[in-house]
C-alpha cells in the first residue's frame, strides 16, 4: 500500500509546487516509484514545473470522469526513472473534484506506487480539502512570516478534524514543518521569523529549512525539479528534508547566515 | 437561669426508599423483595421505606396493611407511609399509623437528577487557529499550545498549560467567577461573562508571563502569576 503524502500550506505562493515536485522527485531519485499529482484544477501548474506541459494529453479530471484511464494521464518522467506525473485540468474547477471518484483514484495509486505526493491548491475550500483528505503525511510548507504561519496553523486544525484518518478514527496524519524561502540575513535583521519562533508557534517538528534561492526561479521556468540541480542551496536542502523524511538523521543546514565575506578569508589566513 | 424544653421541632430531610405495591397479596411481591434486599443485605436493614399505591387497587383496609407490614418487616423493612393513596387507602393507612407522603412522583413526572458538576474537559493537542472548542457547564483544561486565532470558550473557568495565544471567554453563561489561567499569557481577546479585554488593550508587561484574569469589580484584572487576587 502506498503512502499519500500531501504538500499543503494554506496561504498561496509559499512554494508547493515546487516542493512537491522536489520531493517527488528526491523520492524517486531514492528508487521509490512515485506519482505527483496536480490536485489545483483550473490553475495547472505541476506539469510547467516538471517540465512535461507538452505532453500533456489527458488529466486526472477525464479519469474521473471516466474519459480516459489512469494509465492514459500518468506521464513518466524522462529524467527520472520512478517518477510519474498526473497533471490536472486547466479548464475545469475544482468543483469538478467528484469524492467518489477522487476515493477510486486515490485507490488505485495506492496499490500502484509506493508514495503518491499531492500538491494541494491554497485556500481550505474543497479542493484544499479534497487534496488532504486522503493523506497518511503532511508536508506543510511555511515561509518566516506571520500570515503564511498563520495560515498553516489553520490547516493543520484542518488536516486533524477533516482528514479521512481522522474521520474514521485512525492514528492520525504525520505532521511534518517545512519552511521555505528562509534567509538567516533577513532573519539577522528581524525582517523574517527565524526557525525557532515558526517552531514555536506551530508546535511541529522541523523537516526542512529551503534557504531563499534564485535557482529556485530558474528551475521553475526551465521545467526542472530544484533538488537535480547539485549547485542550487535549495536543491541540496530539498534532498536533506527528503532524507530526514525516509527516517535519515541529517544536520539541519542554511539555519545561520553563510559567512564567506572578508572575515573568513582573513580568519583562514590568520589560522594558517 | 436556663430555661429547658421537653422537646424541640426542627426540620429534617431524609432519603426514604419507595417500594412501590400492586398487589399486596401477590406472591411476586415476597419473591422480589427477597432478591432485592439480597443484593445489599446491610443497606436495606431496618430501613424505613414509603409504600407507593399509585398502581394499587386494594390496600383499602386495615388489615391489608398489617398483612403488608408484617412481610415487609420478614425482609427488615420498616414501613413508615404511603404516597398516592386513594381516599380509602388513606384512611385504612392512617389507622395503622401510617403517615402521608405527598405524591410528589405522581403523574410520572420524574425529579431532577441532583445536579453534579460536569468533569473538566481536557484537550492534549495543540488548539489550532481556526479551531473553536467549547464547554458547556464546566472548565476547560489545556495543556498544549493555543494559536492565534483558535477560540475557547467555556462556563467554566478555562486553564492553559502552555501559551494562550488566541481567545479565552470563560464565564460564557454568566458565572463572574470564572477565571483563565495561562502559563504562557499572549491572548488575543479574554473575556468573563461578557466583560472583554483585547490584546491592544492590555498591558505590554502581562505578555509572555504566567497569569490569571479575574472579574474584579466589574472590570477585568489581570493579576501575574498566581496569586489570589
Amino acid at each position: 500500500m502506498g503512502k499519500v503524502i500531501v504538500v499543503t500550506s494554506g496561504k498561496g505562493g509559499v512554494g508547493k509546487t515546487t516542493t512537491s515536485a522536489a520531493f517527488a522527485a528526491g523520492l524517486a531519485l531514492r528508487g521509490h516509484k512515485t506519482v505527483v499529482i496536480d490536485f489545483d484544477v483550473g490553475l495547472r501548474n505541476l506539469d510547467l514545473v516538471m517540465g512535461c506541459e507538452r505532453r500533456v494529453v489527458f488529466d486526472f479530471i477525464n479519469v474521473i470522469n471516466g474519459d480516459a484511464t489512469l494509465n492514459q494521464a500518468l506521464i513518466r518522467d524522462k529524467r527520472i526513472d520512478n517518477l510519474h506525473i498526473f497533471p490536472t485540468s486547466q479548464t475545469r474547477d475544482k468543483d469538478a473534484l467528484k469524492r467518489e471518484g477522487v476515493d477510486w483514484v486515490m485507490r488505485e495509486l495506492r496499490n500502484e506506487f509506493e508514495y503518491i505526493v499531492c500538491d494541494s491548491p491554497a485556500g481550505i475550500e474543497h479542493g484544499a480539502l479534497t487534496a488532504l483528505y486522503h493523506a497518511d503525511a503532511a508536508i506543510i510548507v511555511t515561509n518566516p512570516e506571520i500570515s503564511s504561519v498563520r495560515d498553516s496553523d489553520r490547516i493543520i486544525g484542518i488536516l486533524a478534524a477533516k482528514s479521512r484518518r481522522a474521520e474514521k478514527r485512525e492514528s492520525p496524519v504525520e505532521e511534518h514543518l517545512l519552511l521555505t524561502r528562509y534567509s538567516p540575513e533577513r532573519v539577522k535583521k528581524g525582517e523574517m521569523l527565524s526557525v525557532e519562533d515558526v517552531k514555536e508557534i506551530l508546535s511541529l517538528p522541523l523537516l526542512g529549512i529551503i534557504p531563499e534561492s534564485p535557482t529556485v526561479l530558474k528551475a521553475s521556468n526551465t521545467g526542472m525539479p530544484v533538488i537535480l540541480d547539485p549547485a542550487s542551496p535549495a536543491g541540496r536542502a530539498y534532498e536533506d528534508a527528503v532524507a530526514r523524511f525516509i527516517g535519515e538523521q541529517r544536520e539541519m543546514r542554511f539555519v545561520l547566515p553563510e559567512r564567506r565575506s572578508l572575515l573568513r578569508g582573513w580568519f583562514g589566513r590568520a589560522a594558517s | 437561669m436556663t430555661v429547658t424544653t421537653a422537646s424541640k421541632v426542627q426540620g429534617g430531610i431524609f432519603t426514604l426508599m419507595v417500594v412501590r405495591i400492586a398487589d399486596p397479596y401477590d406472591p411476586a411481591l415476597d419473591r422480589e423483595l427477597a432478591e432485592h434486599v439480597a443484593l445489599s443485605p446491610g443497606f436495606f436493614a431496618d430501613a424505613p421505606v414509603v409504600l407507593d399505591l399509585r398502581d394499587c387497587l386494594g390496600c383499602t383496609s386495615a388489615e391489608d396493611f398489617t398483612a403488608l407490614r408484617q412481610l415487609l418487616r420478614r425482609h427488615r423493612l420498616v414501613p413508615v407511609g404511603v404516597q398516592n393513596a386513594s381516599a380509602l387507602q388513606l384512611r385504612a393507612a392512617k389507622a395503622v399509623d401510617l403517615a402521608a407522603f405527598s405524591g410528589a412522583q405522581a403523574n410520572g413526572a420524574r425529579r431532577a437528577a441532583p445536579e453534579v458538576a460536569p468533569r473538566p474537559r481536557l484537550v492534549t493537542q495543540p488548539v489550532r487557529s481556526g479551531t473553536q472548542i467549547y464547554v458547556r457547564g464546566g472548565d476547560l483544561v489545556v495543556v498544549a499550545p493555543v494559536s492565534a486565532g483558535a477560540e475557547l470558550i467555556a462556563d467554566g473557568h478555562i486553564h492553559v498549560y502552555g501559551a494562550l495565544r488566541g481567545r479565552a471567554i470563560a464565564g460564557a453563561a454568566g458565572d463572574r467567577d470564572a477565571r483563565i489561567f495561562a502559563h504562557r499569557f499572549e491572548a488575543e481577546l479574554v473575556s468573563i461573562a461578557g466583560r472583554y479585554l483585547v490584546s491592544e488593550a492590555i498591558a505590554p508587561e502581562h505578555l509572555g508571563a504566567a497569569a490569571q484574569v479575574a472579574l474584579i469589580e466589574d472590570r477585568l484584572a489581570i493579576l501575574p502569576g498566581w496569586s489570589k487576587g
